[in-house]
């Protein structure tokens, strides 16, 4: 439908410099660049030079966006952006160009939050979210289970992990087994080869007086860097694939299990999975058995859509748009530690704040 | 003309406009900690004060540092995003250029320093306000002493370092309205200006773990 907000999103948390032009809940463009080979020899993504690569990148990625899209920056209705969580130096990248764009264009400027994007997402691949939607985000930055009502003003911390995050601990087993970074998509391929009840690791907080739906990995982590260890003191080969595999069950397992229950407990019917690790294929599979044997309609978005991208932060700022949510000010701060529960980074005046009124026709007036 | 002027690589976030003739409006706030807060009202505050519109900008120029990178990267992101948006030029210039610029010093070659933090400065001598003769480089003020001694010095470093830079003056910090100034006069004679490049002059900050190697075909 023409008449459905059209929206440029800008993603700089982490990583990946990303640029997305959606309309209403039709992806247009997904562009990104991403800096992640230069952080491969340390092992994991090194600040500085994240930042340094989202400002070469930025703009060519805009321009590839809207070409892609086939759209002309004059006819947005919105530019939105990650505010935060992510890297501070990295969101300040990503800030400062949305808010340039904005004010140039004369367009309402929409500070958004991370992790709510990232559940907004399916909306560009499944349709309108359900509401409540029970959201399970795993990535190398986040492990959450969210429990959302309405994705622009209501979204709730049901637990996380207390520890590393999900895809943090792939990363550090997959460094330990020498098989390079990021370890989520190599620990996946030699799993496929692997048995993965070869190796019995421990399931963190699963017993009965743990947090029902907190995470911990840092346990597990240890627990797989000391068995590989014994083996390299007793000069044996080390099973990668089986260490993979049963690795991997440990976290799918502990994951898929608690988001499911989440569901259950609290009566909700949907299940979204997003984030880096979303992309695992036995998380999908196992998730699919379990929310299936649970009467749980399950919904995650294809690979691209899981890790981080600009799409997402777009999907977002389209639905505050559509529900009439009031944008940000000029002086919107990129803040690494924002909390969950603020979808959005609204205005000091609540209404249409004046700065935006006088704005508006800068440009194409 | 009408040149958009920008800076955050120093603590002060300062914002002008040149018409070609002269500044017409200007702003410069010191915080080190908010420039990205600071420097979009600023915009809009020197074009409301001007009575003009970004519309009306013909070209950015930008301060290109050297400085500390988040804030340096504020005003560059800016300065890149305007460009795209108004599809007018975006050059950059030295900020220690614009610094040297808006030093009055009568007594030649000086010294331009400013905070590089981590105990050290980022420095540049001039032979007048307009020439630069070496630099910019980041040092240690002790490592430097040699080669600056004698020579009357400004800018935030070298008020910062009294036993390096014995003669520190005034300005502390660098105005976009000389940066604005100093851009106008080298386009009206024609120079071409600096690409909007940051001037990081160190490498990131990166630990290569131990022990570890990527032996997986990509
Ligand atoms: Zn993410």
């Amino acid at each position: 439908m023409a008449d459905e907000p059209l929206v440029l999103g800008i993603e700089t948390s982490c990583d990946e410099t990303g640029v997305g032009v959606v309309r209403g809940t039709t992806l247009l463009a997904d562009a990104i660049a991403s800096s992640v080979d230069e952080h491969a020899r340390f092992g994991g993504v090194v600040p500085e030079v994240a930042s340094r690569a989202h400002l070469e990148a930025m703009v060519p990625t805009i321009d590839r966006a809207l070409k892609e899209a086939g759209v002309s920056a004059r006819d947005l209705d919105g530019i939105a952006v990650t505010a935060g969580p992510g890297l501070a130096g990295a969101l300040l990248v990503g800030v400062s160009a949305a808010k340039a764009y904005a004010y140039a264009l004369g367009k309402p400027l929409y500070g958004v939050n991370h992790l709510a994007s990232h559940i907004c997402v399916d909306q560009l691949e499944h349709g309108a979210l359900p509401e409540p939607t029970m959201a399970l985000l795993v990535s190398g930055g986040h492990s959450s289970l969210l429990l959302s009502t309405d994705i622009t003003s209501d979204v709730r911390p049901m637990g996380a992990t207390i520890d590393d995050a999900a895809g943090e601990a792939f990363d550090k087993i997959a460094r330990v087994l020498n098989l390079g970074f990021p370890g989520g998509p190599v620990i996946d391929r030699y799993a496929k080869e692997g048995d993965p009840s070869a190796i019995a690791f421990p399931r963190g907080l699963t017993g009965p007086r743990d947090p029902a739906y907190d995470f911990s990995f840092s346990g597990l982590k240890t627990a797989v860097a000391r068995w590989i260890e014994a083996k390299r003191a007793a000069g044996e080969e080390v099973p990668v694939r089986d260490v993979a595999a049963s690795f991997q069950e440990a976290v799918v397992d502990v994951l898929t299990r608690k988001a499911v229950r989440a569901c259950k407990d609290e009566g909700v019917d949907h299940l979204m999975i997003g984030g880096g690790v979303a992309a695992n294929s036995r998380l999908r599979v196992l998730a699919q058995e379990r929310c299936e044997a649970a009467g749980i309609r399950l919904r995650v978005p294809r690979p691209k859509l899981c890790t981080d991208n600009g799409a997402m932060v777009a999907a977002l700022g389209a639905e505050m748009v559509a529900r009439g949510r009031s944008a940000s000010d000029w002086d919107l701060s990129a803040d690494s530690s924002l909390p969950v529960t603020d979808t959005h980074v609204p205005g000091r005046e609540h209404s249409h704040d004046h700065v935006h009124e006088v704005s508006k026709d800068n440009l194409y007036s | 003309m009408l040149l958009l002027a920008l800076d955050t690589a120093t603590p002060a976030v300062t914002v002008a406009l040149h018409d070609g003739t002269d500044v017409i409006a200007s702003s410069s706030q010191v915080d080190a900690r908010r420039h990205g807060e600071l420097l979009l009202p600023a915009v809009d505050r020197v074009l409301a004060e001007a009575g003009l519109k970004l519309d009306a900008v013909t070209a950015v120029v930008v301060g290109t540092g050297p400085g500390p990178y988040t804030g340096l990267r504020v005003g560059l992101m800016t300065a890149d995003t305007f460009g795209l948006a108004l599809g007018v030029p975006v050059h950059g210039l030295c900020t220690l250029d614009g610094l040297a610029y808006a030093a009055d010093i009568e007594k030649v070659p000086f010294v331009v320093a400013t905070d590089a933090r981590r105990k050290e400065v980022y420095w540049a001598t001039y032979a007048d306000s307009r020439t630069r003769l070496t630099g910019p480089a980041v040092d240690r003020p002790a490592d430097i002493a040699e080669q600056v001694a004698g020579l009357p010095a400004v800018g935030a470093g070298a008020l910062l370092y009294p036993d390096t830079f014995p003669v520190a003056r005034e300005p502390e910090h660098v105005s976009a309205a000389a940066l604005a100034a100093l851009a106008a006069e080298r386009l009206a004679a024609g120079e071409e200006l600096p690409e909007p490049r940051p001037l990081y002059l160190r490498r990131p900050d990166a630990q290569v773990p131990k022990n570890y190697k990527v032996v997986t075909p990509k």
